[in-house]
């Protein structure tokens, strides 16, 4: 069987460079074969509309008005959220050039029942809502979830990792999210496309029934169907997307509705974007060429686009947005980097994108992140830099370090999970406490704050001063067994996530056969970096409680700390990070995840302090851990460069799937105000 | 050969141009009433480095100073000068920029062993950041316990020496930032050919919570900061003053 392309070499694809990508589903070898890099500066950008800004204003006040009612403006209890639940929802419907809202109203929340009916219960009642008694009824007696599915097979080892906080945030009752679908796809092939496509590849799975086959087939199938029903979901705006999309506007509409579909369809802990810009840029340039849209109108399409972004929300509880600190969507659009063949992939659409925050004023989503190389144009890299002086709300990310490993197509899920576009996909895993695993192997696998025994009853230390070695030895065992019961817990999840709530539209919009990295993800790493530091270069005496538990360190002497750039700590950290994964390689990982592992704890650092007693470097019980891979708070004693130079130490190898550094600076100490000095001073030109 | 150091700041964008490695020295005779950094004012309790330690410290850094380089601060460098003279003589021979930020108080021009050893230091700096504390010397006096004749004297020194100079100040509500003040400084720098930049600072009240920790009386705690607006408008003052006094010499 092949795709008929006659038909749909339409309207849409007019003006193009032919090749590959109309053959087969192949953005990057469209992209590539059509786009215009551009290294000029900002000044051809347009200002917002009076319809932006009109538009704008009511988002303002609407989220004025959820503020003022606790959190929460209005949610679905009745109506579970999937493609098609819900009619068309405007903001105003005669102003409005991008379309569309998860449920018929904005900032009316949906529902998202398949992760698990507890957590929407839950989300419901902690905002003074109650989900409707006949949903809940059909999603406990009838309908599993997948919370129901991964706790029939928990086990008990696993449930006091998860109590105890030695294993936190695991994506077991909640959707687990960092998939990013190849949205683009929607408006460079049209459904009709698509559909054809993943006909092609459910038949080339062939007829021997293995376990594989079956599921492999039986998913194909959901995407068959997601991708009807996200014709349907356009169609009730009364847009045909069926086509391939004709010019720039309907190319974002498309892109849109693709995302949107995703995310009425999923409440995952990061729904991001992808790679977006340039690939609409194409188009842009198109109508512009051909005068069909004005800089202005592109620029309100691009403006009313990230206002719907900046508009996603999900029901969420307290506790979660406690895990996160706040109720972030993570839509994440990566922009710029640099190609392999050393064109840069910044375009117009990459200026425009970060002009919203000008045109639209500043805001965490949609989380704009440039790619960074040291190769970019030196425009970009200005206007860049001027945004983020702005407006703080640009994030950064080493397209040098990525690009090898992932080609010039690849996005980043949530805040550093790179991935291939349509070609590669994570499973998320939270992260592993690998403080508290430093204190198990102290106290032989007894919680330190609840005294319960959750580890292997290993032998604990029993000499008043701790021996760096022995130390050391425990702490592999025990790290041995931390690798192996988290990987446990993970495979159970993804398992259960596929079947019970599987991201049916966003795997639509991805190849047949995708590389699926099983993401795992370690906190406390500076904390157990400088606790073994002061082992093995101050004198660390344990104290201990009635019941015996080391439940606190008196540490005599200085010791080095990582964020000093010396070696003599550092190598201890990056020992700890290449040592980790190590031991969950080890290990049977679900559909033959690529095992990889992140330090990136950006917004769950207070809660881990919480829930970690004392630790021998002299942080105690409650003290916030240190963010991602960051060196704790006032230990850096050298400046910013010594201190990213150790977290650059870290080997980016057996931490593939991101390490985070958070860093804050005061703007009058990134250099001189020009105002006030006044340098290459020639006082009689400088004066008139 | 070891100085006696406070602190190393591998980030340093206040310090000179461009981003730069930036010691701290320990020890300085001047108690000045606004110094944010008291920690640095005794020789004692510092850490011990040599030249070639923070040489081959700096080395790690290297990539990210080009365009940068070395400054040396404190404390007053100067009161360890042997140390500044060699570090900057072997900055110098791995092509590294080097920049003095100094208050120049120890220049003795009258004391042949003390000049020759400034002549010497000069050949190995490429830039000097003066801080004029205060232009009148009897108001010197009180705010930094130190007469003033001496740093004019060095600002001379430098100028005869065709070193780069950059000339910082502390604007302070009612010490310096006084226009009457402020033109005299103008007018005093006017005479020298080799004044490059002059930065001027505004009061902060940063180094409270230092004198608090190290159990020290802060003098100005009644004294608000100055804001960005004063202290362009005080700038204006200074290169106003500055060139009319320039007019007034070239016509003269």
């Amino acid at each position: 069987m092949l795709l008929k392309f006659d038909a749909l070499e339409a309207e849409g694809w007019n003006g193009f460079v032919p090749g590959k990508w109309q053959k087969e589903v192949e953005v990057r070898d469209f992209i590539q074969k059509n786009y215009t890099p551009y290294e000029g500066d900002d000044t051809f950008l347009a200002e917002p509309t009076q319809n932006t800004k009109d538009l704008w204003q009511m988002v303002l006040d609407l989220s004025k008005k959820e503020r003022e009612a606790g959190g929460v403006l209005d949610m679905d209890t009745k109506v579970v959220s999937t493609l098609t639940s819900h009619g068309a929802g405007y903001l105003d419907k005669s102003k409005e050039t991008i379309v569309g809202f998860q449920t018929d109203a904005p900032f009316k929340r949906g529902m998202n029942v398949y992760g698990g009916i507890r957590m929407a219960m839950k989300a419901c009642e902690d905002n003074g809502y109650k989900v409707d008694p006949e949903v809940v009824e059909f999603f406990t007696t009838h309908r599993k979830t997948h919370n129901a599915g991964v706790f029939d097979v928990y086990d008990d080892e696993i449930r006091r990792c998860r109590s105890n906080h030695i294993i936190t945030g695991l994506p077991d009752a909640y959707g687990r999210g960092r998939i990013i679908g190849d949205y683009r796809r929607v408006a460079l092939y049209g459904i009709d496309f698509l559909i054809e496509d993943k006909k092609i590849q459910k038949e080339s799975f062939g007829n021997v029934y293995t376990d594989d086959v079956i599921r492999g087939k039986e998913e194909i199938s959901e995407q068959i169907r997601a991708l009807g029903e996200l014709k349907k979901m356009a169609a009730a705006y009364g847009i045909d997307i069926s086509k391939p999309a004709k010019n720039v506007q309907e190319a974002i509409q498309a892109v849109y509705f693709g995302y949107l579909g995703a995310v009425k369809e999923q409440n995952g802990a990061a729904m991001s974007l992808g790679r977006t810009a340039t690939f609409l840029d194409i188009y842009a340039e198109r109508d512009i060429k051909n005068g069909t849209f004005t800089e202005s109108q592109i620029q309100e399409f691009v403006d009313h686009f990230v206002m719907k972004l900046r508009c996603v929300k999900f029901a969420r509880t307290p506790e979660y947005n406690s895990i996160f600190a706040g109720d972030p969507v993570w839509v994440t659009e990566s922009l710029g980097g640099m190609g392999v063949d050393g064109r840069p992939l910044v375009t117009k659409m990459s200026f425009r994108y970060l002009h919203t925050l000008d045109n639209l004023g500043t805001s965490p989503e949609p989380n704009l992140t440039v790619l960074w190389s040291t190769k970019l144009p030196v425009n970009w890299k200005q206007y860049c830099a001027k945004m983020s002086i702005k407006s703080s709300s640009i994030q950064y990310e080493n397209d040098d370090l990525m690009r090898p490993l992932h080609g010039d197509d690849y996005g980043i899920a949530c805040c550093v999970s790179s991935m291939v576009i349509g070609k590669e996909m994570q499973f998320f895993g939270a992260r592993a406490n690998l403080a508290k695993c430093l204190l198990y192997s102290i106290n032989g696998g007894v919680d330190e704050c609840t005294g319960v025994q959750v580890g292997p009853k290993y032998r604990p230390i029993t000499s008043e001063y701790l021996d760096y070695d022995e130390v050391m030895e425990k702490f592999d065992d025990m790290m041995e067994w931390l690798a192996k019961v988290y990987v446990s817990a993970l495979n159970i999840i993804h398992y259960m996530h596929d079947k019970y709530a599987y991201e049916r539209i966003q795997m639509a919009l991805h190849d047949r056969d995708v590389k699926r990295y099983f993401a795992t993800g370690l906190a406390g790493l500076s904390v157990v970096a400088d606790s073994l530091s002061a082992i093995k270069y101050a004198k660390v005496k344990a104290v201990r409680n009635e019941q015996g538990i080391v439940v606190s360190y008196e540490t005599e002497g200085d010791f080095p700390k990582y964020g000093n750039n010396d070696d003599r700590v550092d190598k201890i950290a990056a020992s700890l990070v290449s040592t980790f994964m190590h031991k969950l390689r080890k290990h049977h990982v679900y559909r033959n995840g690529f095992p990889t592992m992140s330090i990136l704890t950006i917004t769950s650092n207070v809660t881990y302090g919480k829930n970690t007693g004392d630790t021998p470097c002299g942080r105690k019980h409650g003290q916030p851990f240190a963010p991602g891979a960051n060196p704790m708070h006032q230990r850096d004693t050298h400046g910013a460069l010594a201190s990213l130079s150790s977290v650059a130490k870290l080997p980016f190898m057996d931490s593939q799937d991101g390490i985070s550094n958070t860093f804050s600076i005061i703007p009058g100490a990134l250099g001189k105000e020009d105002q006030m000095f006044a340098g290459d001073l020639n006082v009689d030109l400088k004066l008139d | 050969m070891e100085g006696m150091i406070h602190s190393i700041e591998t980030f340093g964008t206040v310090d000179g141009p461009g981003v730069r490695y930036v010691v701290f020295v320990k020890g300085c005779p001047m108690r000045c009433k606004y110094c944010h950094n008291p920690d640095t004012w005794e020789m004692a309790g510092g850490t011990k480095m040599s030249t070639d330690e923070i040489l081959e410290d700096y080395e790690k850094y290297k990539p990210f100073l080009k365009g940068g380089g070395l400054t040396v601060t404190g404390g007053e460098p100067l009161v360890q000068i042997d140390f500044l003279t060699e570090l900057f003589e072997k900055a110098k021979e791995k092509g590294i920029h080097t920049c003095l930020d100094t208050s120049g108080i120890m220049f003795r021009r009258n004391v042949p062993e003390i000049y020759e050893k400034y002549v010497r230091l000069m050949k190995s700096t490429d830039l000097i950041m003066l801080d004029i504390k205060h232009i009148d010397p009897e108001e010197h006096i009180k705010l930094t316990s130190q007469p003033s004749e001496n740093i004019f004297d060095f600002l001379k020194f430098l100028d005869e020496q065709e070193k780069e100079i950059w000339i910082r100040h502390v604007l302070v509500p009612e010490i310096t930032l006084v226009p009457e003040y402020l033109e005299r400084l103008g007018r005093f720098i006017a005479q020298f050919k080799h004044i490059k930049a002059l930065d001027v600072l505004p009061y902060h009240d940063m180094g409270k919570e230092k004198y608090e920790k190290l159990g020290m009386d802060y003098v100005l705690k009644d004294v608000l900061p100055v804001e960005k607006e004063q202290a362009i408008e005080a700038r204006n003052v200074i290169l106003a003053a500055m060139k009319e006094e320039r007019q007034r010499l070239e016509n003269a």
